[in-house]
């Protein structure tokens, strides 16, 4: 069943009942800026329009309604304690612009995030003010470039990429004013060490490395990538995508890594998807201090308070002349902010490492299961972190059922698809992460239902080329909705 | 898999190069690339009069799934660039050594190492097994 457009529905002249009274006197915006026409928006009651997105909403996908092992994204389950307490009304009627000490406790909640953080990743300092993932690659790389200038450096302005990167990874550093020079991996996985050699020199900036990759294994070889890369004078920048993979376990500092971001949304269980709002933390070494984006939390221990309690503010352009500036209007998503602080209040540092531990075990438990039944993983000589790739390659040859025929099929088996098509290393390949929040008798579910739609293509082909069937809309023509973008609704003329 | 012409040469980054007879060389994607790219969307042209460098980077093609540089198989200048894949970037599916074809460069120096049909051939089915 599709649900019409909410346009579709409207009638002239009905409105919601529970609507905001007018607060403001007539005549108070100057006839300048008053709009002429009616703007198109649907006029509908407000039960319609409860239904009509309570109904949306049930046509989705969601980690509380479903299995949702998207590869690189951890879909992990959100605990509801952590909403709740950021709901608090202390947290959620503080106005950004009120005074520092009014939000001390929301302060102190931001300062002993930034120091897990520090404590968790091994780093010397950290900025929570990006927005979101990407923002806090821009951040990281933004950094390095400013190091470098800021040592009269100026002609480093390579930035050393593996082939198996996210896309953003890139993206920052051409967005930073920088020259991408991609690296291959071996055929086990790792950084291809002969390929890194050759691509340093005089104008290496840095290298942006994910470990656990996207390829689902552990960077072996990651203390001999910083020797070669720190002898070149470049910096080792960390994305923190797959950081649930090693979290309490290893830490980037350790490995070497000058700079890190974290994706809070991901690893730190706050809701996400959708686009946003997230949170790209970014923590330093200590030759990054000086250039972390403003503002950060900082701890004011003697200000003389009565009570002998800490007092806390803001360290701004003026503490950090260097500082590489402002990435919003104020700091970050705030909500997002305290959902991450209350969750690793919950889980603790022992919490943390079961965190990794059982995230890996599924992982394993997963790939250890499928290759039985007889899929092909794409490393399958290396332990999984925290997500793993299978190669769907025989059955796209033999059956002409491919990754995306798999992936539509699971659908109908209730299941949200794994990631498709990436990394792009690997041909017809499905990137799996189950997270750690889920029970074996899940992943056995899901387990039976890839044995089920392989036998599916053995048996009809065409059946499973044909799939999804239970769904709102079926397959839908992703290369029309590209070519011929169609996004606001207009009214018919 | 189609048929690859006889009178084009192929490089190991899956590009075709056509030697014109006026000396101006045009260069497009081969069938095997715009299979594994999958149904493009958007292609992203260099300027005409533009100098490339052999192995820089020359146009963009991007389909539902990735986009991909594409790089000078030959260094020259641009002198003319296939205008239509701005509206119809499937040509390039539907037609790569046609009417998918992508620049026409006037070049000022060798090619890299290029391949005959056979010898693409027979890399393509290296990379196969």
């Amino acid at each position: 069943m599709s649900e019409q457009l909410i346009f579709d529905i409207s009638k002239p002249g009905r409105r919601a009942f529970a609507q905001a009274p007018l607060d403001i006197a007539e005549g108070d915006i100057p006839a300048a800026y008053m709009r002429d026409d009616v703007p198109t928006l649907p006029e509908v009651s407000e039960l319609q329009v409860v239904r009509h997105f309570t109904r949306l909403s049930q046509q989705n996908f969601s980690i509380d309604t479903h299995f949702y092992p998207l590869g690189s994204c951890t879909m992990k389950y959100n605990p509801r304690a952590c909403n709740a307490l950021a709901l608090l009304p202390g947290f959620a009627q503080r106005h950004p612009l009120g005074p520092v000490s009014h939000g001390q406790g929301f302060l102190a909640c931001m300062y002993e995030l930034q120091e897990m953080l520090k404590s968790v990743t091994g780093m010397q300092a950290v900025s929570l003010t990006p927005m979101a993932g990407a923002q806090g690659e821009f951040a990281g790389v933004a950094m390095i470039r400013a190091y470098h200038i800021a040592r009269g450096d100026e002609n480093r302005n390579e930035i050393i990429v593996p082939d198996a990167a996210h896309g953003t990874n890139p993206a920052t550093a051409t967005m930073c004013g920088c020259i991408v020079k991609e690296i291959t991996s071996t055929a086990e996985g790792d950084v291809d060490i002969a390929a890194l050699q050759k691509a340093v020199g005089p104008n290496t900036a840095g290298i942006m490395l994910t470990n656990p990759s996207t390829l689902g294994v552990f960077e072996r070889r990651i203390m001999e990538i910083q020797d070669i890369i720190h002898n070149a004078g470049g910096l080792l920048y960390y994305d923190g995508a797959n950081f649930n993979a090693i979290l309490g376990k290893v830490r980037p500092g350790d490995m070497g890594f000058d700079v890190i971001h974290l994706n809070l949304h991901k690893t730190f269980s706050t809701p996400h998807g959708g686009g946003g709002p997230g949170s790209g933390a970014v923590g330093v070494g200590m030759r990054l201090k000086p250039f972390l984006p403003v503002p950060i939390v900082r701890k004011v221990v003697d200000r003389g308070e009565k009570d002998g309690s800490a007092y806390y503010d803001w360290l701004t352009e003026d503490d950090l002349p260097q500082s590489i500036g402002r990435l919003s209007a104020f700091m970050g998503n705030a909500g997002v902010l305290l959902r991450a602080y209350v969750y690793m209040r919950m889980v603790g540092k022992d919490g943390m490492k079961r965190i990794a531990e059982y995230a890996t075990l599924n992982a394993n438990y997963l790939m250890a299961r499928l290759k039985d039944a007889g899929f092909e993983a794409a490393f399958p000589n290396r332990r999984a972190s925290h997500e793993f790739i299978l190669t769907l390659k025989k059955e796209a040859k033999t059956l002409h059922v491919n990754t995306m025929d798999f992936a539509k099929a699971l659908l109908d088996k209730d299941f949200h698809a794994p990631t498709t098509y990436f990394p792009l290393l690997v041909p017809e390949c499905l990137l799996i992460e189950p997270t750690e929040t889920e029970t074996r008798e899940v992943l056995d579910n899901f387990i039976d239902a890839m044995i089920a739609i392989a036998e599916e293509a053995k048996a009809d082909p065409e059946r499973v080329r044909r799939a999804p069937y239970s769904t709102p809309v079926r397959r839908l023509d992703d290369v029309k909705a590209a070519r011929h973008l169609d996004l606001a609704w207009k009214p018919a003329s | 898999m189609s048929e690859l012409p006889g009178d084009l040469v192929y490089t190991k980054e899956h590009e075709w190069l056509r030697q014109e007879e006026d000396g101006s060389v045009t260069i497009g994607v081969t069938d095997h690339a715009q299979a594994a790219l999958g149904d493009l969307v958007y292609v992203e042209l260099p300027e005409v009069d533009q100098d490339v460098e052999r192995g820089g980077e020359m146009a963009v093609v991007e389909s539902v799934k990735a986009a991909s540089d594409v790089y000078a198989p030959i260094g020259g200048t641009v002198i003319q660039v296939n205008e239509d894949l701005a509206d119809d970037p499937e040509k390039i599916n539907a037609d790569p050594y046609g009417d998918g074809w992508i620049v026409r460069l006037q070049p000022s120096g060798d090619a890299g190492d290029t391949m005959d049909p056979d010898a693409y051939q027979a890399f393509l089915d290296q990379l196969d097994e």
